[in-house]
Formats: structure tokens, sequence, C-alpha cells
């Protein structure tokens, strides 16, 4: 009841990663840094009977997350939640599809501001996340190493002198670090660049990733580019791998911003006002259309195109208009006809009804 | 990162949902075509994505009996084969890295480059790696003792785990004398206690 209540109160705020704050914000949403932990004494996740873990689980709850290791974290047993708050939870990006999906004990520890997650029993047994707004992989490296820290001091870790961290699969195993920065790209998609661009990256051993994740579309015109090699690499060389790619992505798109306000303005500014129009009234919309309509409308306001309308308000929308979202807000189960009339409502009254140049929170 | 088949870069990054299983395959642009067209023509649409180490030639040479047997390699751990291994991508404990060590030696350099960690070490001292991994297949014995009705042999092997949990505990914090409440883990063998012979 505790969890539900305070998975409630999520519902009704927004992860810091989301306020637009940092560094390139206009461009970059997120910095995230995951790390991959096994604990030295147990199977790896595929070995592990359900004995084992509820042992493990057990082991991160009492010497991590009850000791006081880790301040002001929700402990929520992903076990024991309906299929709506775990997709809740993914869709937040606090929890991955994976632990959502996958049986037996597994849990996730959420700091208050949404910016650390500590997810147990998933690929691994322990996958440590952490999230900052705009580019800051330097600030996101430092603050989950410390954790990782803290972690090791009450655990004992899977560790290899030759081959590093240990992780269940061999592509995550030395440093067990995935580097992501998500990107919005919407000009270098509607001049049809992105492909061209995305092929360069995939030659200097980059991933290119939608919203959610592995095998997730590129939604909203936002794609992840991490790393793929987390052997033989420090973890300050895998973030300047991804990091010298970031200004070299910004600068592409933004020549195609320019492009396209110097050659299409009226176009492009009856694409922004259509997409703005349509989301502030319409009765009844799909989850893809909004994505894709907001896409043009944060483009919109980052080219002064509208000025009605704030960057933290935009970003919230892309979140808390997806199906489990709008279904905790209010508070039913709700089949896809009338999320698509709730979706509407809800963009309507954020959109339309809502206070002017108010930025905090969408609810 | 090079092609799983061939030596040269990997320029497609496949990821294949079967069912529950996921699978990464890496490849360069020929061998990502013809893995492609292989599963539009409905022939291996799930083709496995670690067979390529094993059966390249020039990577490992295998001949199809050698591959066999080495299929059926397992873990004196864990119990993980190396087919199993092989079919789902996923190892089944920390073990398996030493014990596949030659198997999985030309897969870590296709998928890295490298063949030794650089970076973050742990601060604590990993002296302690073959009690925990003595921890691992311990539980898994008593695990089949139980099983196999063999409630003496369980016993037996629970207060093994617990004298080796309890030499753990005191390592890690001296101060702490009491395994049943410094280590969490302590019961979870007590929770699979045998019945009462």
């Amino acid at each position: 009841m505790k969890t539900n209540h305070t998975l409630e109160q999520l519902a009704k705020q927004s992860g810091e990663w989301l306020r637009g704050s940092g560094p390139e914000s206009d461009i970059v949403i997120s910095s995230r840094i995951r790390l991959a932990r096994n604990l030295a004494d147990f199977p790896f996740i595929r070995k592990c009977t359900d004995h084992d873990r509820a042992a493990v689980e057990r082991v991160i709850r009492e010497q991590v997350v009850d000791s006081a290791a880790l301040h002001d974290v929700l402990y929520v047993d992903v076990n024991g939640l309906e299929s709506v708050d775990r997709q809740f939870l993914v869709e937040r990006q606090l929890i991955s599809r994976e632990l959502a999906e996958s049986k037996g004990a597994r849990s996730v520890a959420i700091d208050c501001h949404e910016k650390f997650s500590l997810m147990t029993n998933e690929e691994d047994h322990l996958r440590l996340q952490l999230m900052k707004s705009g580019l800051d992989l330097a600030g996101a490296w430092q603050q989950i190493s410390d954790i990782d820290d803290l972690i090791e001091s009450r655990v004992n870790y899977a560790y290899h002198e030759k081959l590093g961290y240990l992780t269940a699969c061999p592509t995550n195993v030395g440093t067990g670090m995935r580097v992501s920065v998500m990107l919005h790209l919407p000009a270098l998609v509607m001049t049809q660049q992105i492909d061209k661009v995305f092929r360069g990256l995939q030659k200097i051993s980059l991933a290119v990733r939608g919203l959610y994740g592995e095998g997730s579309r590129a939604t909203g015109d936002f794609y992840q580019i991490s790393n793929q090699i987390t052997l033989g690499r420090s973890e300050e060389d895998l973030m300047r791998q991804v990091g010298d790619v970031v200004p070299v992505l910004i600068e592409y798109e933004r020549q195609a911003r320019d492009f396209l306000v110097r050659e299409s303005q009226r176009d492009l500014h009856d694409r922004v006002s259509r997409a703005y129009g349509i989301l502030r009234t319409a009765q009844t919309i799909s989850s893809e259309e909004t994505m894709h309509l907001l896409s043009s409308v944060r483009m919109g306001v980052n080219l002064g195109l509208i000025d009605d309308l704030e960057i933290p308000t935009i970003n919230q929308l892309f979140i808390h208009t997806q199906p489990a979202h709008l279904q905790k807000i209010r508070g039913l189960e709700l089949d896809t006809e009338d999320r698509n009339i709730e979706r509407a409502l809800y963009l309507k009254r954020h959109l339309r009804d809502r206070p002017s140049r108010d930025s905090d929170g969408v609810n | 990162m090079k092609c799983q088949l061939c030596e040269k870069p990997a320029a497609f990054h496949i990821t294949e949902l079967t069912g529950e299983e996921i699978q990464e395959l890496h490849l360069c642009e020929d061998h990502a075509r013809q893995y492609l067209s292989q599963g539009e023509a409905g022939k291996s649409p799930t083709a496995p994505a670690l067979v390529p180490i094993v059966s390249t030639p020039g990577s490992v040479g295998h001949t199809a009996e050698e591959l066999s047997r080495l299929d059926q390699q397992a873990c004196p751990i864990c119990g993980i084969t190396f087919f199993e291994f092989r079919n789902i991508g996923r190892l089944g404990c920390p073990h398996d890295y030493e014990c596949f060590a030659n198997e999985l030696e030309p897969l870590i350099v296709s998928i890295h480059g490298e063949t030794k960690h650089v970076g973050k070490t742990p601060k604590r001292a990993t002296r302690r790696t073959k009690v925990e991994t003595e921890l691992i297949r311990l539980r898994r014995d008593m695990k089949d003792a139980v099983a196999g009705e063999d409630y003496e042999k369980a016993s037996e092997i629970r207060d093994l785990i617990r004298r080796l949990q309890e030499t753990k505990t005191a390592e890690a914090d001296p101060k702490a004398s009491d395994p049943a409440t410094s280590d969490p883990t302590a019961s979870d063998t007590t929770a699979s206690d045998p019945p009462a012979t």
C-alpha cells in the first residue's frame, strides 16, 4: 500500500533529468551512466534458483538500502507490483523493460529526485543508473562512482584481475559501464540526414537506440548514443568516446535547423503551429501521434516560433502522456480508446488552459 | 568492434528478440546482408548469435566432433554447459570466465577488441574469490541433495555453508561475530533447511 501511494506521488512530479536545465539542453535531453555489477557468492541470474534470487534481493535490501548506505530512497518490490505500475516505472526510465517483464524476486531503489536508481536481479544482480539533465557525463560519473564505492563497501562484487567486473553477458565485462546521451534531433530527421549520420557513428563502435533503449524505436525523434565496448578502456575513455561525438551531433542538428529556418521558414512555422494546434484541440489522440507532434512543438519552442511554452513542460508531456502514466494520474485502468480520450484531455488541460508561463510541473 | 564472422569492422548491430531471449549480433555489411536474407527466407530466423566464434575457421578451428565435445563441457560450479551459453548468450556464474577462458577469449576479442580490463577496481581486496565460488557450488549441491532426498548430505553441506559464511563475515568485519545477524545470506540457508533427519 505504501509503495502504491508513493508511486502515485511520483506520477505527479517529474524527474530532475526532465527539467531541461543542463548544458546544451535544447538538444541534449539527458546524460546517463549505467554500471553492471554482480555479487561474488551467487550464480548469475540465469543459474539463480528462486531461492538465490530472493537471497540476492535480501542482501541488497538489508546491506545496502536498509543500512542507510543510500539516503532518501524509495525501495520498490517490483515482483509485487501490478503490471501498470511496472510499466509506469519503465516509462519513467527508472527500470528497464527486462526488469519489468522478468519473473521472481526483483526490486528497484529510487532516490527522491529520480536521478539515481538501483535495480536488483535484472540481467545482472545489480544495475546502477544515474541520470542528469543536459550534457553532464563527468558529473554523472562522479556521483555514480561514489554510490558504487558505497555499495562495494558492503557487498563483494564479482571481479577478475584481468577481466575486471564480471557480468552475465560478456558484452558488458570490464567496466560494466554503459554511457548514454539522449538527444532530440528533429531537424536531422526532417531533412533526412539522420541515417547517414548514424551510419557514421556505427563505424566508430557507438550504438544508437530509441527513447526506451534496446529494441525501441526512435519515437519523438529521440536518439540515445552509447558505447558498445566496455573492456580495455577506462571509464574516462568511454565517456570521452561518447562525449566527443555529442558536440558534433549537436552541431549537425543546429545546422539542419538553420537550414530549415533559412530555406523553408514558412513551411516550418506552419508545421510547428499545426502540431501545436492539434495537441491543444484534439478529442482523441494516440501516444505515437502525440510524440510526433510534441517533437515539432519542442523544436518550435527552441527556435522561438512558439513563445508561450517552456521546454520543461514539453519534456514532461512526453513522459506523462505515456499509457501507464495517464492511468496512474487518472487513478483508473483505461483501455486504448479511453486512454486516447484521456490523453487529449490531458494535453488540452496543460497546453490550452494552463496558466501562462507556469513551468512548475504539469499536473 | 570487429564483425563476429570476419575481420572487417562491424557496421550493423542487430538485436534479435526471440521469445524472452535477447541476442546481440555485430556484423559487417556483407555478413549482415547474408544474415538478414537468411531470416527473410525463413531458413534461420533465430541463427545463434554466438555460433560463429567457435565455428569460424581460423578463429578456433574446431571440427564438428570437437565442437560437440566443447558444447558438453560444463562449469563445475554452476553446471552451465558451453552449449547453453552459446544459445542464450548469458553465463551462469563468475567462475565461467575461468573454466571457459579459452572459448570465451575469441568472443571477448571480437566484441571489445581487447582482453584486459583498464579502469576502476574494487577498493577491497578480492582475495576471497575462492570462498565465494565455493559458496555458489555448495548451495547448488545442497539443492541437489534436497531434490534427491539425501537430507543427511544436505544437512552436512548446510553446516559447511554456515562455517564458510562465518569465516567470510569475520574477515569482512572482525567486529561482527554473529553471522546470523550480520550476514543476510545466513538466513538463506536457514530458509532452505532440509527436514530433520
